[in-house]
């Protein structure tokens, strides 16, 4: 029997070839990252034993200020300056302030992780880069601060379910579509603890951000990691930016899996997650006139380059419905600047959009951008739970960018054909 | 390790949204993060718990983000384990992290109701609905489980430090 890509990349990390599924290992971490939410409980642990212990794991740690940057209160702002003095004492790098970014668009780009590696971050969408063909997963603070104590992870080695597309995307369908209704048909169970391997035709149709966005949301269907194996696509985006060496594994054609499915998604159409859980999809054109008063378009989903511009393409010429706030944030400044240059950003704010600086703020209801008691709003980011966005009686639609778009225009949740 | 306690009861996916929202997460402050435990769904449900009290739930509980201040703010209530019919993943690594046990007994959940008195033998497996006069049983936690839960995983692993 040979090894999934999971294995393979877990095996390389305690010295063998590969490691079978429910097996418990303590593996080499290639790279760990915090935020200004999970690191200050990591620095709660970490500051009693700076004096006694030798932080093994601490070179390979990158901190990333961008959950309520810019600094949204005193407590933030107390956060991200505890985040600086350590990192500074440390020689510990440092997203913040006008290098920051959303961490999981901001770390590709950056080309601080790569092919074949071992990821652990205290985010649980750290399974974004798996979109890489690495392993990487979430933790908790503490788990973090064990990484940067040990430089290693305890792990079980997880099953693997196979996701097979086959079939074209159609227009207005993206990653978002795919991994929306992936998580529906997954249900709530399937997915817990597992690797999910994402594979198949459709995957060569799929840009990095598309990659990255159902990476991404592997975590709602509760799996451990999603994973991409690389492709030229993936080797074009990575040989420009990589800090460091990377290796390519593949699934042997006889790995273990622990179930394989197989979805044509030929004529899937674009699919909205209805409140409140990212698992309910539907499509689109079975949903009731559903009117809206914000509009997001951004985060580690769905704040990539590529994203605004499905986005800015709908709006060109067009305005902002008057009942709507549009906030649009680029995930990182690279972005931001690309937008900026390109003139996306002029076609934002002429249609009365809000543009937003990189931050995961209005995704999680953290501020720039909070819903009041019975609004509703179309999201392109992950997450619609109860109160996600601001009041608990607050409504999130999840969607992708194209829609976003068309909903802000409209007013309601609309389908990109219905601008005119 | 014998808790008892009385019964709290919350449904399915309760995520970490629900269990601790973003206004508190600028909060490190164990105590501090109890005062915001479930406030989209039960305001003020800290100041009612009883330390050693137990809190029932039902499916793929803590569901969503990684944020610690979920098992930190419930464990900084009083309440001394979960009982639930299945955890999400990361929710439950970091419970035991940081001492805060976690049992899965979909039958203790679906045969107990809020007030209800409970014990629970985390050694043993066994659940006992004192109300009730009902006995669970659940498998016993993995040994290294139990002392990452009982000593927390820091000290968990400079105690072995030279094995790892």
């Amino acid at each position: 029997m040979g090894w999934t890509i999971t294995e393979k990349i877990l095996g390389n990390h305690v010295g063998k070839e590969g490691v079978k599924a429910g097996e418990h290992i303590f593996a080499k971490i290639d790279l760990m990252l915090a935020n200004d939410i999970t690191f200050p409980l990591s620095l709660n642990l970490l500051k009693e034993l700076e004096s006694k212990v030798d932080f093994k794991g601490i070179q390979r740690l990158t901190l990333i200020a961008d959950h309520f940057t810019p600094n949204k209160d005193v407590r933030s702002a107390e956060n991200v300056k505890l985040m600086r003095e350590f990192s500074k004492k440390y020689g510990v790098q440092f997203y913040h302030g006008g290098r920051c970014g959303v961490e999981h668009c901001l770390l590709p780009e950056e080309g601080l992780v790569v092919p074949g590696d071992l990821i652990i971050g205290a985010d649980s969408h750290t399974c974004t880069y798996g979109a890489l063909g690495a392993f990487s997963t979430g933790v908790g603070s503490t788990d973090l601060a064990a990484g940067i104590i040990t430089g290693k992870v305890w792990l079980r080695v997880p099953e693997t379910i196979k996701i097979e597309y086959r079939g074209k995307p159609g227009k207005w369908v993206y990653g978002k579509d795919i991994i929306l209704m992936t998580l529906k048909e997954l249900g709530e169970e399937t997915g817990i603890y597992k690797a999910l391997e994402f594979t198949g035709e459709t995957i060569s149709y799929l840009d990095m951000p598309q990659r990255f966005t159902i990476c991404n949301m592997a975590v709602e269907g509760g799996a451990k990691n999603g994973i991409i194996q690389p492709d030229k696509i993936t080797e074009d985006y990575v040989s420009k930016r990589a800090k460091r060496n990377y290796r390519i594994y593949y699934s042997d054609p006889d790995a273990e899996y622990a179930e394989i499915r197989t979805y044509d998604i030929s004529h899937l159409t674009p699919q909205v997650a209805i409140p409140h859980s990212p698992l309910n999809s539907v499509s689109i054109f079975d949903l009731p006139k559903i009117e809206i008063d914000q509009v997001f378009i951004g985060s580690c989903t769905n704040g990539w380059y590529e994203d605004l511009l499905i986005a800015a393409n709908i709006l060109k010429g067009k305005k902002v419905n008057e009942n709507v706030r549009l906030i649009v944030a680029p995930a990182t400044y690279k972005i931001y600047l690309q937008a900026l240059k390109s003139g996306i950003l002029e076609i934002f704010a002429s249609a009365g959009a809000i543009i937003s600086p990189p931050t995961c703020g209005p995704c999680l209801g953290g501020h720039m951008g909070v819903l009041a008691s019975g609004e509703k709003a179309v999201s392109t980011t992950n997450r619609n739970f109860i109160g996600r966005m601001g009041h608990p009686q607050s409504e999130v639609y999840l969607a992708n960018p194209a829609v976003a778009a068309a909903s802000a225009v409209l007013g309601r949740i609309a389908h990109p054909d219905e601008v005119r | 390790m014998k808790l008892k306690g009385k019964a709290w009861k919350v449904g399915d996916h309760i995520d970490t949204d629900v269990i601790i929202p973003a206004p508190y997460l600028n909060i490190t402050d164990p105590s501090r993060l109890a005062e915001g435990l479930f406030e989209p769904i039960r305001k003020n449900f800290s100041k009612m718990v009883k330390e050693g009290d137990i809190l029932l739930a039902g499916k793929n509980f803590g569901c969503g983000s990684s944020r610690e201040h979920a098992p930190l703010a419930i464990k900084a209530s009083g309440i001394s384990c979960v009982i639930a019919k299945s955890f999400a993943r990361i929710f439950y690594r970091n419970s035991f992290n940081i001492g805060l046990p976690l049992i899965i007994s979909p039958s203790a959940v679906d045969n107990s109701d809020e007030g209800d008195m409970l014990e629970v033998d985390l050694e043993g497996g066994k659940i006992r609905n004192i109300t009730k006069n009902l006995e669970f049983s659940f498998s016993p936690f993995e040994k290294f489980l139990l002392e990452i839960s009982s000593e927390g995983l820091i000290n968990y692993i400079l105690k072995r430090k030279n094995e790892l």
